[in-house]
């Protein structure tokens, strides 16, 4: 099994769902007994090339092309395309990205190929990676309320890619004796075969709250006492990438807008994780909040209800706790970027 | 602007899923489906773009026979005509295959513009309007928040990871897919209702497109993954169990 990672930067920065996909691949090329290139595209990358090659990999592969600096579906696909050609892996991997949705399947279609995309994990049928012992994906239907195990049936080569959280970064090993050699690959490419014009990247201002569109909500409750304490839960919100979010008595008192309320007489919400802070999960705030995918909850009481719906908990005292966890993903974040 | 905009049907929200025939696909026989919410976004960004620019807009839609409610609700929103790629075991198809099916039955009509949602909330591939794409020679783009048309140009703000966003050009005709939230859709009015009766839906019998059926992958198994709703009680003393907590949304939920 020879495979093929394309990791994705932008601006000569990683994507870090690169190292978790490095990380499967790795996985996968030890149990298959196979062999492991890593590809870093783009312009003025050789660092990250050097960077890759510090990891338990074969080799690195650079593509490097002018008109390879700022990313466009056509030139990432003819470039990819020409490097997949001549490497001629059995296994392309990619990390289930905005970037990698935009143009991986293109580029596994000018193969003739498939894709199976936004996996959440892999397995050997029979656990072994044996010629009898079929390679499984595994990825999501329904919104995640089904599994479906998928196979490749055709020819090599096979394009797939990993759901970011599906791996562990920090699980990516190092070389074992020193470092991998980094190859360059000219690939060709010409500026007419490119019909997107790639301009100006920016972020906007927050708009009005959806709440239905967060995918995180941090929420609060009686126990947070007072609205100053608000601040802190607003905080780890941040950290986290949500909103805020409360039930119907802090709204009441005025201390967070209508807007934010969640429960039968505010907004219903299903965020893939949401974090109730100091609320004891009466029915007409659970309704609301119920169909979230994960449910965490931190409540001074071993017996409020909100733990009947709740995948994790912590019995204890939300001044204590709430302050460590943004700490904690305070450094996290700190080290990561 | 001749604009064709690929819509399909999925189960309701709501709908119970029982899986049958050993993991094949779900029963259909006992529960509503609905139009794929982020194909409504399509939809009215295609019938958006036709009022402002005029021309004319398509619903396409492959799937089963009931596929064509989700045909008459777009033109009962304002569509001109519906084509329906028929195909009752639609659910089979790999991907490619179904992009393949789609472009062969659409590529005569030589659309200006062909968009997508980004993707069904049943199966969830993600890769229809990419493939068209490439099936069909056009260039494209994905995670659409606002189109602008100009003399044959389209600038889009596409949306990327972590609350960026880049402004994207490119020339017609191409495909675009949508990303759910770039407008608010429309609801079907009682007249709007009753001038659909009067358009035409157009049915292609997937097996007469040609399309070889050279699947590249299969699904093997839909299963309901395992998930015990008993909380998790996290000890320790609050750092730990900050810690802890942490750890288990990134890499046990995989939420964070």
């Amino acid at each position: 099994m020879k495979i093929l990672l394309i990791t994705e930067q932008r601006d000569a920065k990683w994507n870090k769902v690169s190292f978790e996909t490095l990380a499967a691949a790795q996985q996968i090329a030890q149990q298959a007994k196979g062999s492991l290139s890593g590809v870093v595209i783009g312009k003025g990358v050789t660092a990250l090339a050097d960077e890759l090659a510090g990891y338990q990999l074969e080799e690195v592969l650079l593509v490097e092309h002018d008109l390879l600096a700022a990313y466009t579906p056509d030139g990432f696909s003819i470039a990819l395309r020409q490097v997949v050609e001549s490497a001629k892996p059995d296994l392309v991997l990619f990390p289930h990205t905005y970037q990698v949705r935009d143009f991986a399947p293109k580029l596994a279609a000018s193969l003739q190929k498939g894709m199976i995309g936004d996996c959440i994990a892999y397995r050997y049928e029979n656990g072994k990676p044996a010629a009898a012992g079929k390679l499984i994906f595994v990825r999501q239907m329904f919104q995640g309320r089904t599994a479906a195990d998928v196979v490749f049936t055709g020819e090599v080569p096979w394009v797939a890619s990993f759901q970011a959280g599906a791996f562990r970064a920090d699980l990516a090993a190092k070389h074992a004796g020193g470092k991998a050699p980094v190859k360059a690959v000219s690939v060709d490419l010409k500026p007419e075969q490119i019909r997107t014009k790639p301009l100006e990247l920016f972020r906007e201002a927050k708009q009005a709250v959806d709440l239905t569109q967060a995918p995180i909500l941090v929420s609060v409750g009686r126990g947070i006492k007072a609205p100053e304490n608000i601040q802190m839960a607003e905080k780890l919100a941040k950290l986290m990438g949500g909103e805020i979010s409360a039930s119907r008595p802090i709204c009441d008192e005025g201390w967070l807008p209508m807007e934010r309320q969640i429960g039968s007489s505010g907004q219903t919400v299903a965020p893939k994780l949401y974090l109730a802070l100091g609320i004891s999960g009466a029915i007409q705030h659970v309704v609301g909040m119920k169909g979230s995918r994960t449910i965490a909850a931190i409540n001074k009481d071993p017996n409020a209800p909100i733990f009947e719906v709740a995948d994790y908990g912590i019995v204890g005292d939300l001044f204590e706790v709430v302050p460590a966890m943004i700490e904690e993903l305070t450094i996290q974040q700190g080290s990561s970027s | 602007m001749k604009i064709g905009v690929c819509v399909k049907q999925v189960p309701a929200k709501d709908a119970p899923l029982a899986i049958v025939d050993g993991g094949a696909w779900i029963r259909e026989s006992d529960i509503g489906f609905e139009t794929n919410e982020p194909d409504t976004y399509a939809l009215e960004e295609a019938l958006r773009l036709k009022e402002k620019h005029g021309g004319e807009v398509v619903a396409i839609s492959m799937g089963p026979e009931r596929a064509k409610q989700t045909i008459k609700e777009a033109l009962a929103k304002g569509a001109e005509r519906g084509i329906h790629v028929a195909d009752s075991e639609f659910y089979k198809l790999d991907p490619l295959t179904s992009a393949r099916s789609l472009a062969a039955a659409i590529e005569k009509e030589n659309f200006d513009l062909i968009l997508t949602g980004l993707q069904s909330d049943d199966q969830g591939f993600g890769q229809t309007g990419v493939l068209l794409a490439e099936l069909l020679g056009r260039p494209h783009a994905t995670i659409i928040m606002s189109i602008e048309v100009t003399d044959g140009r389209m600038k889009l703000k596409r949306e990327l990871e972590a609350g960026w966003f880049q402004w994207v050009e490119l020339p017609l005709p191409a495909v675009i897919t949508i990303q759910s939230g770039i407008n608010k859709p429309r609801y079907a009015t009682l007249k709007g209702i009753m001038a659909a009766k009067k358009k035409e839906i157009a049915t292609v019998d997937r097996a007469s497109l040609g399309v070889a059926d050279s699947y590249t992958e299969k699904v093997e198994r839909i299963y309901v993954p395992q998930k015990t709703k008993k909380t998790e009680f996290i000890t320790g003393s609050p750092k730990e169990s900050a810690a802890k907590l942490i750890e288990k949304l990134r890499h046990e939920a995989r939420v964070l």
